[in-house]
């Protein structure tokens, strides 16, 4: 995924975007208080520079999907690995709750169901079917829609064709009106993504750290 | 069967009399633990959002707990040990009490775990789907290897006087029976109680070490700013002591008074035991210095917005009642030899169980609370379920010393009874060896000399 930080315009439209796809507890005052807001994707005010050179930039943040995850590897029973296609993968069901690997995480990116998940009234009722909900007590974070991945394959495979650029795309890409958000195989050379990758404008969060994130940021600044 | 000796009825009355007081103190632990089963079944059906936890302070109290708890049963199993092997005399009344600790506390500190978890029912996973590779199911190995290993530890120089409270307390005696495995107390047998009892002390060291090491790493093996840390390790490991030590003498002092065995645990017990506390305390000064220099002098903005959080910000109450329990006020006490009487030492160990649960809490707490990248800062306050559950697990650990200071002789009676039978005179023999012997000029050194009496 790539990022370019001069479009966004911080509208969020892309953290309403998820929100909805992925089923998530809709925030409200209280769990604003007491931080536990769920929010896969999130745009995070960042100032930058001293009085009076003052800038503000908004940044959006998904899970990362690491390279080299360290959320993964502290995990004692498997629940978040890398998958074969290069996402990190939660397994709901089989989480014990411990939130290791929250706190292992240098992005904060990961979430933990705190009580039952509420929805207000009938929106209970616009769950998208295509995305589990999940319980109480486990760790959930941004799947970069992976549920779509699997049916873009299934598509394809029914039209017997591989997959395609733009056969699958993250629904915060799809919200975002500045298009912003790009999104594509970082493995085929000739995609998006993969252009971006000489961008003199482009960086990574946190790049010392070594965890190689899969997601871009481009910023003129 | 011949006539009880006072060391036997001095040692076995407190076991099989039951005054009003003992049921005061097990029914004040049990309305504890009431209110904390509450608690507790409050967090089940409404979750962990019944403790203050939150974004980014996903662990709080209970995992302080787990790491306080695991580090008090270093008092038993590592102490005892070290002095066993050390073949240190004054040992013998102490060694059963700190073994106690060490294996019921671990249930305990475990237990924290567990309330920790937000699925406790899944909590087998971890052995349906182990990962090697994640620092918390090292810690699940290595504490379940040190529950094994102390629990043996504890049983094996009480299987003696299990045989003798099978002779002297008839109404217990099949539970003692069962348990003595028909000791007679044969040479043979003795011979072979010693090798198990030598080789548990030499095995468990190392089981402790690694035990305290391993969760430490749990926070260590993280990328997470003061966590991060190569001299975690060593560094839980001297608290792990320290806070042992401090837990062992307030045990001490407390059966002391209700057993009356001042005549058994006598101010020089709780000398010895003061300056291995006050060593601890210089030790655990030297790493938390080392620490928090490292921190200063790098200057990584991220590492040092914890530091300033604990040295002046918002946890700096925390983080200096730490310095004065842990250090400032306990050394003076302990230094002096007028401040190592009983009320002195049971004072500082007070101080020092204070300081080092601050000091873990100051480990878990300010690093999430200040994550790496620019978040709202998070707050914690805990709540009257963690609270309550904190409270239980201290009353928890309570009762089960109450009920294993009913069950079992406190101090192990054939250990002292040895010693007055046959350790004063192997003293005075090994002493001989360590100095030069009388004699003619050029006389034949004794065997004994190279090896000393090891036993």
């Amino acid at each position: 995924m790539v990022i370019d930080l001069d479009k966004c315009t911080g509208c969020q439209a892309c953290m309403v975007a998820c929100w909805t796809e992925n089923n998530q507890p809709l925030p409200d005052p209280t769990m604003h208080r007491e931080g536990r807001v769920i929010e896969w994707m999130k745009v995070l005010p960042v100032q930058e520079g001293e009085y009076p050179a003052v800038r503000q930039r908004l940044l959006p943040i998904p899970c990362q999907h690491c390279e080299d995850p360290p959320c993964t590897a502290v995990c004692p029973v498997f629940a978040t690995y890398k998958n074969p296609e290069g996402l990190v993968a939660q397994i709901y069901p089989r989480c014990i709750g411990c939130r290791y690997c929250v706190n292992a995480c240098p992005y904060t990116c990961k979430f933990f169901n705190w009580s039952a998940p509420q929805w207000p009234g009938q929106m209970a009722a616009m769950h998208n079917p295509d995305v589990s909900v999940r319980p109480r007590g486990v760790t959930e974070k941004c799947s970069f829609c992976h549920h779509r991945l699997q049916q873009a394959k299934e598509r394809a495979a029914r039209e017997g064709r591989p997959l395609r650029e733009g056969d699958y795309v993250p629904a915060c890409m799809q919200a975002c009106p500045a298009q912003a958000i790009r999104f594509g195989d970082l493995e085929d050379p000739k995609s998006a993504v993969s252009a971006e990758r000489h961008n003199p404008r482009r960086f990574l969060l946190q790049e010392e750290l070594g965890t190689k994130p899969k997601v871009t940021y481009l910023s003129e600044a | 069967m011949s006539q009880p000796s006072r060391l036997e009825s001095d040692l076995i009355t407190p076991i099989t009399r039951f005054s009003p007081g003992f049921f005061a103190v097990i029914g004040c632990l049990l309305v504890v633990i009431a209110v904390a089963a509450y608690a507790w079944l409050h967090q089940l059906v409404f979750g962990l959002g019944m403790t203050g936890l939150n974004r980014p302070v996903f662990w709080g109290i209970y995992i302080t707990n787990f790491v306080f708890f695991i580090g008090i049963s270093h008092a038993g199993t590592l102490i005892s040990a070290i002095l066993r092997l050390c073949r240190a005399e004054w040992r013998r009344p102490i060694t059963r009490m700190a073994e106690a600790i060490t294996v019921l506390v671990l249930f305990i500190g475990a237990g924290n775990i567990l309330m920790d978890l937000g699925r406790p029912d899944r909590a087998l996973n971890v052995l349906l789907h182990p990962n090697f590779r994640s620092p918390l199911l090292w810690d699940v190995t290595s504490i379940t290897t040190y529950l094994t290993a102390s629990t043996l530890y504890l049983y094996l120089p009480l299987i003696p006087d299990l045989a003798l409270l099978r002779d002297r307390v008839p109404k217990r005696r099949w539970f003692y029976r069962l348990l003595a495995l028909g000791w007679t107390g044969t040479p043979r047998q003795q011979h072979w109680l010693e090798v198990a009892i030598s080789i548990m002390a030499v095995l468990v060291i190392p089981i402790a070490i690694t035990v305290h090491t391993v969760v430490s790493w749990v926070f260590a093996m993280t990328v997470q700013p003061m966590w991060h840390s190569t001299i975690f390790g060593p560094y839980f490991v001297v608290g792990a002591i320290f806070s042992g030590i401090a837990a062992l003498i307030i045990a001490m002092a407390v059966i002391r008074k209700a057993y009356r065995l001042e005549a058994y645990l006598k101010p020089i017990h709780f000398n010895n035991l003061a300056v291995l506390l006050l060593v601890m305390a210089c030790c655990w000064f030297y790493f938390t210095f080392a620490e928090y220099l490292t921190t200063f002098y790098g200057n990584e903005p991220d590492e040092m917005q914890v530091f300033w959080s604990k040295i002046t910000g918002p946890y700096a109450p925390y983080f200096w009642t730490m310095v004065a329990c842990c250090f400032v006020v306990p050394v003076p006490i302990l230094a002096l030899r007028k401040g190592r009487s009983i009320p002195g030492t049971v004072i500082a160990s007070v101080l020092v169980l204070i300081g080092m649960w601050l000091e873990r809490f100051l480990i878990v707490v300010p690093s999430l609370i200040n994550p790496r990248l620019p978040y709202r800062g998070g707050i914690y306050h805990p709540t009257w379920v963690e609270g309550a559950i904190t409270a239980g697990a201290f009353a928890m650990f309570l009762l089960f010393y109450c009920i294993f200071a009913k069950l079992f002789p406190v101090i192990a009676i054939w250990e002292i009874r040895e010693g007055q039978e046959r350790g004063i005179p192997e003293t005075v023999e090994r002493l001989k060896t360590y100095l030069p012997t009388e004699g003619p000029a050029g006389a034949a050194q004794p065997a004994t000399e190279r090896w000393g009496v090891w036993r």
